[in-house]
């Protein structure tokens, strides 16, 4: 079962490109991340599948519709967090998550959705006097309200401090594991990793990489590098079969390895590889 | 949850969401109020011996600036406002029917101009000894009047939203036009004081329909000489007021948009 599919995807703003022949499935259930530098085309891309934007060509679909057609039975299935929302601060967290209820035909309960938000404490403070934050994790709570099947987070993270990031990730962990379908877009490359099912590269509008996080670019068959003290010196070799060389290394040492590492390169490592070429054209145009 | 249910609940957040900025507050909601007070104690000792009173002849035009401030300043100002900070594009993203949108705005113009209303003709009534419409026909007139008024302002209001391309923008483009909509009109001192061709040019717009109609409630009948045509005109009025009110209704659902110019 795909929620979403998108096939030769094309968008372009006075004569440039934004989006350029993207095809993209994503599973019912599955949590997707979209990863780009800025002006990729991350969020042209989402706001077309969100029904907000039109498309100069390709074919989208989101569970099963069109949602440059869609009509407000689809809105009832799909949650959508923007990336920056204003124009709350006269109201509490509260009346605006009742009145967005309302909307819905199967809301999810009220106080559970602040609650899972840690909006507890302010949820009948003004919206305008909570911190950048705390109006993201509303924003989160107004996306979520509805149950959706299908949920858009538009850089969710941005501006979290790291405990306010942890918990959102196990509230979407815990969303994802329910059987909601989350596509998600983020310049946090631990976020994707950590949250993320698979993950899609975009960069100049174009999909260069799509993969698990661990395999992404290659990346689980690239070599691992062990690095331990001794002698009073840092080592370091890179291997294919690490195992066997920790293995001699414990041997040889007699002992516990002092100072071991085994690493691999990072998912960022391998992203900024992976957008590197289209960086340098940016600055060439 | 049916529509109109939920314009109801859409009507108590926009109320609520009214009532809490302080600006709105001041600027649509209390200022024809002030402003009676104002002209009544200012201008009290000229009117004596001229057979009425400041009150009586500034009331009609402080109901007619309160019938266009509630509803087309209002609405102008808070759709572009939405428009801008995002709030049209998030609605646009939950099931809420356009329709129940639309009703909360009919309800928050509908509870905030009746109750400047009654604010406005106590206020009258009791601190400046104005007479209140002594038949059933000019209380008749009165709903009318108003009702029309207030139609044409929401309506109007939210067509003019569109063309303000920020928040900022809007600001200017509303109240500009606003206040000198309301010197032309008769709104502030008597329209026969206004030269020819400036009368003609507010004889376009609604306003100086509604002031003329509400002058022929709250006026002694004697008065009707001083009108343009010498007499209260109710058929022309109704008949602009009307006319404004359809051409408002098209403007209003063929030019509405949630998001921002070249957003899509």
């Amino acid at each position: 079962m795909t929620a979403i599919t998108v096939r030769g995807l094309r968008k372009t703003y006075a004569d440039k490109a934004a989006v350029d022949s993207l095809d993209l499935d994503i599973g019912a259930g599955e949590c997707f991340a979209l990863l780009g530098p800025n002006g990729a085309g991350k969020t042209t891309t989402v706001e077309i599948l969100e029904g907000f934007r039109a498309r100069d060509a390709g074919e989208v679909s989101v569970l099963g519709v069109d949602p440059g057609s869609a009509g407000l039975a689809w809105r009832d299935r799909v949650g959508i967090v923007l990336q920056s929302s204003t124009g709350l601060d006269l109201l509490t967290p509260r009346e605006v998550l009742r009145s967005t209820a309302k909307a819905y035909r199967r809301p999810r309960d009220i106080d559970e959705v602040i609650d899972a938000t840690g909006l507890t404490e302010k949820a009948d403070d003004r919206v305008g006097r909570l911190s950048g934050g705390q109006r993201r994790r509303l924003d989160v709570a107004l996306g979520i309200i509805g149950s959706p099947e299908v949920l858009f987070l538009d850089e969710p993270t941005t501006g979290f401090d790291p405990q306010a990031r942890r918990d959102f990730w196990s509230l979407i962990s815990s969303l994802s594991s329910d059987g909601t379908t989350v596509l998600l877009t983020t310049h946090y490359l631990d976020e994707a990793e950590h949250l993320a099912d698979r993950v899609g590269v975009i960069a100049g509008g174009r999909l260069l990489a799509l993969d698990t996080p661990s395999a992404l670019g290659g990346r689980s068959e690239h070599e691992a590098v062990v690095s331990w003290d001794e002698g009073g010196e840092r080592h370091q070799v890179s291997t294919a079969t690490p195992t066997a060389e920790v293995a001699r290394l414990a041997e040889r040492l007699g002992a516990e390895v002092p100072g071991l590492t085994i690493s691999r390169p990072s998912l960022e490592d391998i992203y900024l590889s992976l957008i590197a070429p289209h960086l340098t054209q940016e600055v060439a145009s | 949850m049916n529509t109109l249910n939920l314009g109801l609940d859409r009507a108590i957040l926009e109320l609520r969401k009214y009532f809490r900025e302080k600006d709105q507050v001041f600027f649509s909601f209390l200022f024809p109020i002030m402003l009676l007070v104002l002209f009544s104690t200012v201008f009290g000792d000229q009117f004596k011996g001229s057979g009425t009173t400041a009150g009586q002849f500034f009331l009609p035009g402080m109901v007619s600036a309160g019938i266009l401030l509630t509803s087309f300043q209002s609405m102008a100002l808070t759709v572009a406002t939405e428009r801008d900070d995002g709030t049209l594009r998030r609605l646009r993203g939950t099931p809420t029917p356009p329709t129940a949108y639309f009703l909360g705005k009919v309800g928050l113009v509908a509870v905030t101009s009746l109750l400047q209303m009654a604010v406005l003709l106590t206020l009258a009534h009791f601190a400046y000894d104005v007479p209140m419409p002594n038949s059933a026909a000019r209380w008749g007139t009165f709903l009318w009047v108003f009702g029309l008024g207030v139609f044409c302002g929401t309506v109007l209001g939210i067509a003019y939203s569109s063309l303000a391309t920020s928040a900022r923008s809007a600001t200017a483009a509303v109240i500009g036009p606003v206040m000198i909509l309301q010197f032309i009109s008769g709104v502030y001192f008597a329209f026969r004081d206004i030269p020819t061709w400036l009368q003609q040019v507010a004889s376009v717009f609604p306003l100086k329909w509604v002031a003329q109609g509400m002058r022929s409630v709250f006026l002694p009948e004697s008065m009707a000489s001083e009108e343009m045509a010498g007499v209260w005109e109710l058929g022309r009025v109704a008949l602009v007021l009307g006319a404004w009110a359809i051409a408002g209704l098209v403007l209003c659902l063929t030019t509405f948009r949630w998001t921002k110019r070249g957003s899509d």
